[in-house]
């Protein structure tokens, strides 16, 4: 090599990483741009909204009087209680479901568990939002129709994706264990209750990670079967903001930063689990 | 991915283990207390919600799918194809599907973009876990919180009028509002909403290739490109194969940002919002429930072509 290849390949890496660089800063810049200006609105007053573009910061940052009309008269804090109770029950329901089903598939052989999980495979393959038209009808009859029940039903019945979780984690479990317990005279519900639930602790979480998100960000289950306002979760009483706020932005802005806050302390503190929770989610 | 299964590893193989020493085969198994029963009462609960909230909509779509039923009335008259022959040839419930087509686009610019911005940081890179957090979080946030986000950053004075405005350009058009930009608008949002999650599954499967290959590379003088066309891309094939499709999928139900943005108003529609409106605004359950079909069986082929292009190892689980 010369000496001038050299200093030609080191400016073509110096090239090379300058836009490297550039790219990702322009790409998190795409990515704040649009919230950074909903936190300044969030801040300013209404004469501020009016008469500023929405690139300049607000003059008072410690101007809270727009969360406090989001959270008093927005019905956030009625969403968010609505939100936490169904997340917390069909969670709870989605964990239980997954792990029973996936318990029977893995650890039993009997007649039929080809067609079982081959009806949970196949079901993975039905976009849910096509199927809602018929839904609604079987919603409507077990009289779960704006109820928080109807929400937290179709939450744990249609999480087939939590199942594969389970499967694949229970297989690493070894089969010995079980055995070794039922020789201690422990029967099958013991065994799934006292050694396998605890053992799957990692997929649970995993399982509440990206349930709770899932949860948390739906938006037309909650709207279609749950329209009466007590009933709003935290995605519709949002929705809801457009109409009485219609003319009043920095209400609207502080009250999408409300629902946007909690996403964002969850995330700084789970990054990695979130990270592994949708790889194992999206791959199945 | 490898265990024991006690059905396909012959006893022999399996007593290898210390402490094993009973054979593994099902009959001995059952011998353990498990009766018949056992694993039905397992699966009673999670089969009566499988049935009753999935498999019984989707009958009841496809019989829905050849009556008249507005929802309400206690009968429902055999109308046979009707519905899907009015899909078929009434252009303004046809026509929502070039709609789609702006998404497809937007989907496609997404996955590139994803692989992209995945590659970069795939390499040594500063703050990689800061600029990582950065471009995924979006994909956590709630969708109506998206959705007024973009709703202020497109309407007039807005966020991106006054970032046009500092370089110069006041003549915009109403982003929202015009049936000419509306679809370009929102898909842009939906890339934005959506990149975050490909892109960590990108980054994901190329940081899952071992340093070796790289190192062993850079002794042969491989380039960056070089990396990314031998190491890189055989590394996510399977990966990339699942977010096209996946990409497409989305992109014929998109729904919830143009439901929350427009309500599919100026021609914003899409295929979903019109089946959703048509079964529950205009109470035509039948017809709603044919537009679902044509969808789900466009979705199943799709999702066919992939397993197809890419066999999975699932399988096993069911040996």
């Amino acid at each position: 090599m010369t000496a001038q290849s050299v200093t030609r390949g080191r400016l073509l890496a110096r090239a090379g990483t300058t836009g490297k660089y550039a790219s990702l800063v322009i790409a998190s810049l795409c990515a704040l741009i649009p919230l950074i200006t909903i936190v300044m609105l969030a801040f300013k007053t209404d004469r501020e909204y009016r008469s500023t573009t929405p690139l300049t910061p607000p003059s008072n940052w410690l101007n809270f009087s727009n969360f406090v009309t989001a959270f008093t008269q927005g019905g956030m804090v009625q969403g968010f209680i609505n939100t936490g109770i169904i997340l917390l029950v069909s969670v709870t329901g989605t964990i239980l479901i997954g792990t029973m089903a996936a318990y029977a598939i893995d650890r039993f052989r009997f007649r039929g568990r080809k067609l079982v999980f081959g009806g949970f495979l196949l079901a993975t393959l039905v976009p849910s939002v096509t199927t809602q038209v018929a839904t609604f009808q079987v919603i409507n009859a077990l009289e779960l129709f704006n109820t928080r029940g109807a929400a937290i039903v179709l939450f744990m019945g249609t999480d087939i994706v939590a199942i594969y979780i389970f499967l694949q984690f229970m297989q690493s479990i070894p089969v010995s264990l079980d055995e070794a317990a039922m020789l201690d005279g422990a029967n099958r519900f013991t065994v799934y209750w006292r050694i396998i639930l605890p053992l799957l602790r990692p997929a649970i979480a995993t399982v509440i990670i990206i349930k709770g998100i899932a949860v948390y960000n739906e938006f037309y289950i909650p709207f279609l079967y749950m329209p009466s306002q007590d009933l709003g979760v935290i995605s519709t009483s949002l929705f809801r903001f457009m109409g009485p706020f219609g003319a009043q932005w920095e209400v609207i802005a502080a009250g999408t930063l409300l629902v946007i806050i909690p996403t964002l302390i969850v995330f700084l503190f789970l990054q990695r689990h979130i990270y592994n929770g949708l790889t194992a989610g999206a791959t199945k | 991915m490898t265990r024991l299964e006690p059905g396909a590893v012959a006893p022999g193989q399996a007593t290898s283990l210390p402490g094993a020493t009973k054979p593994l085969i099902p009959g001995k198994k059952r011998a353990f207390g498990g009766s018949r029963v056992t694993p039905w009462l397992f699966l009673a609960v999670p089969l009566a919600f499988l049935i009753v909230l999935t498999y019984v909509p989707v009958v009841n779509m496809l019989w829905y799918s050849v009556t008249d039923w507005d929802g309400l009335s206690p009968d429902k008259d055999f109308v046979g194809f009707d519905n899907f022959v009015r899909i078929f040839t009434t252009p303004a419930i046809f026509q929502v599907f070039f709609v789609s087509l702006y998404y497809l686009v937007g989907a496609i610019a997404q996955l590139v973009l994803a692989l992209y911005l995945a590659t970069l940081l795939s390499f040594k890179t500063r703050f990689s876990n800061l600029f990582k957090g950065i471009i995924f979080f979006p994909y956590l946030i709630n969708g109506v919180a998206i959705g007024l986000v973009f709703l202020y950053f497109f309407r007039p004075g807005g966020t991106l009028d006054a970032l046009l405005a500092v370089v110069g350009v006041q003549d915009t058009p109403q982003w929202l509002g015009d049936p000419g930009v509306v679809n370009v608008s929102l898909a842009a949002s939906s890339v934005w909403r959506y990149m975050g999650l490909n892109f960590v599954l990108f980054l994901g499967a190329i940081q899952s290739v071992p340093a070796e290959q790289y190192e062993a590379a850079d002794l042969d003088g491989a380039t960056s490109f070089d990396k990314f066309r031998y190491i890189i891309v055989p590394s996510i094939r399977r990966i990339l194969g699942l977010s096209f499709i996946l990409a497409i999928a989305g992109a014929l139900s998109a729904f919830e940002m143009p439901y929350v943005m427009t309500g599919g108003a100026n021609g914003s529609e899409t295929f979903v919002i019109q089946t959703v409106n048509t079964a529950f605004k205009f109470s035509k359950v039948g017809l709603a429930s044919a537009m679902a079909v044509v969808l789900l069986v466009i979705v199943l082929v799709i999702t066919g072509i992939q397993r197809w292009l890419f066999p999975d190892e699932k399988k096993e689980v069911a040996s």
